[in-house]
């Protein structure tokens, strides 16, 4: 019985990395196309690289990520302290609970009826908007779970030792919580980097808010390229890379999605 | 706090309160909102035979691919709790790492595997075990299977942590009263993780119905879960009003099973108390 289960998980794993795999190996492929090994060769790589309108579209997306992280991290980390530190009540939880499962379609559109209905230009900056939403519950999950194990009675000695509110922060609070505050600004980075729904309908009709998942989508919909498998595989190990980071900074501990 | 909520509050509650709010209007001339008409009418369409043939078809795909998604990932999850503890944390990672790379990547990597020239295909006739290329893309079949290799992850996580909360004394207790694995694992493990797999197959289920992507890149067109009616109303019908109602109409389901679900839940809970 243990056997066959060790069996099944051994598949699933095939299941779930041998497609990611194949993407991988098909990339250094000199004819691109799974027909056949035609030899190694960094061609497709080389293609993307000169392409304008892949580099403007990853541009955007670095942009995008950066700022809806950095918003989100600052926001959920102050919003995950204030609930720990109080008692979290069921309204803030099902609050920051909702945008992980409301589905992205739905979010899209009331995002884009929003922007419309208050007759905002869309743009970079709607994305940046948009996409804090889903990555403020993220950072708050991680940072949260961190604080379940924080000493508050670190902050009420450094009060009683005459700190204010902000040096208690600064120099007690802030340095032991702050590993699970970049692995969450890590996750949250990866998230937004890849997010593709939200984006297509918040981005506007203007060429120049592209960002580089929804330049993929309209590369798919065009066909089987092998472009897309050298950037495939550059998405998968950088996005591999920082959740890895994350992992570790935040001792093996990570939420699910 | 204040921000951080205000946030949620103004980009998040506000425009769903508002997709409300249209779902009950007419469309406009130019493919607006007619503020001045309001209307039942949208979800009177919803529920029209032919939207809800839509709705069916794609709660039977989303249902096909929850039902496999806990077959492959139930198995799984148990598995990992078998091994040793620290192997068991990184097994979790390694099965949830695939669910935090690009979407749009992971699905269509089973467009280079799944077309008439592709991996699967080429194995095949290769093996003499078909003689031309087999129509396994652009069909449910694909989109199911695109559905499942998503949504597994995720299955196996609420599984996973659904085990853990379990007493290993209780099983033990069932081994020790002569009751033989499979007895104790009817018995005792499933229905006492059984709320918590239902919880991750409410998510798998809405997240599947509500897709976008994966029907559109691997369904090619020809299958539509309630995710494409939605994203058609609003970027290529312009027919807002049926779009918003189209989504209110999937919150709700989404809504009454997770309902359902704590439930159950909660009963469950109490009958173990009373016993």
């Amino acid at each position: 019985m243990r056997r066959l289960l060790t069996l099944q998980l051994g598949l699933t794993f095939a299941f779930l990395y041998l497609p990611i795999a194949i993407l991988i190996v098909l990339s250094f492929n000199r004819a691109g196309m799974p027909t056949a090994w035609t030899g190694f060769s960094l061609d497709w790589y080389g293609k993307l690289a000169a392409s304008p309108k892949i580099i403007a579209a990853t541009r955007n997306s670095l942009i995008v990520a950066a700022s809806s992280t950095a918003i989100a991290t600052v926001l959920g980390t102050m919003l995950a302290i204030g609930i720990e530190r109080r008692r979290a009540s069921p309204k803030v939880d099902a609050l920051l609970f909702a945008p992980m499962i409301i589905p992205d379609i739905v979010l899209a559109i009331a995002l884009l009826t929003f922007f419309t209905l208050i007759g905002a230009t869309l743009g970079l900056y709607s994305i940046v908007l948009s996409h804090v939403v889903f990555n403020i519950a993220f950072v708050t999950a991680v940072v949260r779970a961190r604080l379940k194990s924080f000493d508050w009675s670190l902050e009420e000695a450094s009060r009683d030792l005459g700190a204010g509110p902000w040096t208690t922060f600064r120099a007690i609070t802030l340095p032991l919580i702050l590993p699970s505050i970049i692995a969450a600004a890590l996750l949250a980075f990866t998230l937004s980097f890849d997010e593709f729904i939200i984006a297509y309908f918040t981005a506007g009709a203007g060429q120049g808010s592209t960002t580089l998942p929804m330049q993929i989508y309209a590369m798919i919909r065009f066909g089987v390229t092998p472009e897309i498998n050298a950037m495939a595989t550059i998405i998968i190990i950088v996005s591999f890379i920082l959740v890895l980071t994350a992992q570790r900074l935040n001792r093996g501990r990570l939420p699910g999605p | 706090m204040a921000p951080g909520l205000g946030w949620l509050v103004v980009f998040m509650v506000v425009p769903s309160l508002l997709v409300l709010a249209v779902a009950f209007f007419e469309r406009g001339v130019y493919g607006g909102v007619d503020w001045a008409t309001p209307t039942l009418e949208n979800f009177r369409r919803a529920f029209d035979p032919l939207y809800a043939r839509i709705f069916l078809d794609s709660a039977s795909d989303a249902g096909a691919a929850t039902l496999i998604a806990l077959l492959i990932g139930y198995p799984a999850a148990y598995a990992i709790t078998l091994q040793p503890p620290r192997r068991q944390t990184a097994l979790l990672f390694l099965a949830m790492l695939p669910f935090w790379t690009n979407y749009l990547i992971r699905t269509y990597a089973w467009i280079v595997l799944l077309n008439r020239e592709g991996l699967i295909n080429r194995v095949l006739i290769g093996a003499g075990l078909a003689a031309e290329p087999l129509p396994i893309l652009y069909n449910s079949f694909a989109v199911v299977l695109g559905l499942v290799y998503n949504y597994v992850p995720f299955v196996i996580l609420a599984v996973y942590s659904a085990l853990q909360r379990l007493d290993p004394s209780l099983a033990e207790a069932s081994r020790d009263l002569g009751a033989g694995p499979w007895v104790t694992f009817l018995r005792v493990t499933l229905p006492l993780t059984a709320s918590g797999v239902a919880a991750g197959a409410v998510f798998v289920f809405v997240l599947s119905i509500g897709n976008f992507v994966t029907p559109d890149l691997l369904g090619g067109g020809k299958v539509q879960m309630v995710g494409n009616l939605i994203y058609d109303q609003f970027l290529s019908a312009r027919d807002w009003p049926f779009g918003a109602a189209l989504s209110m109409v999937l919150m709700a389901v989404m809504m009454v099973l997770l309902f359902l679900n704590a439930v159950a839940a909660a009963g469950a809970a109490r009958g173990r108390h009373h016993a």
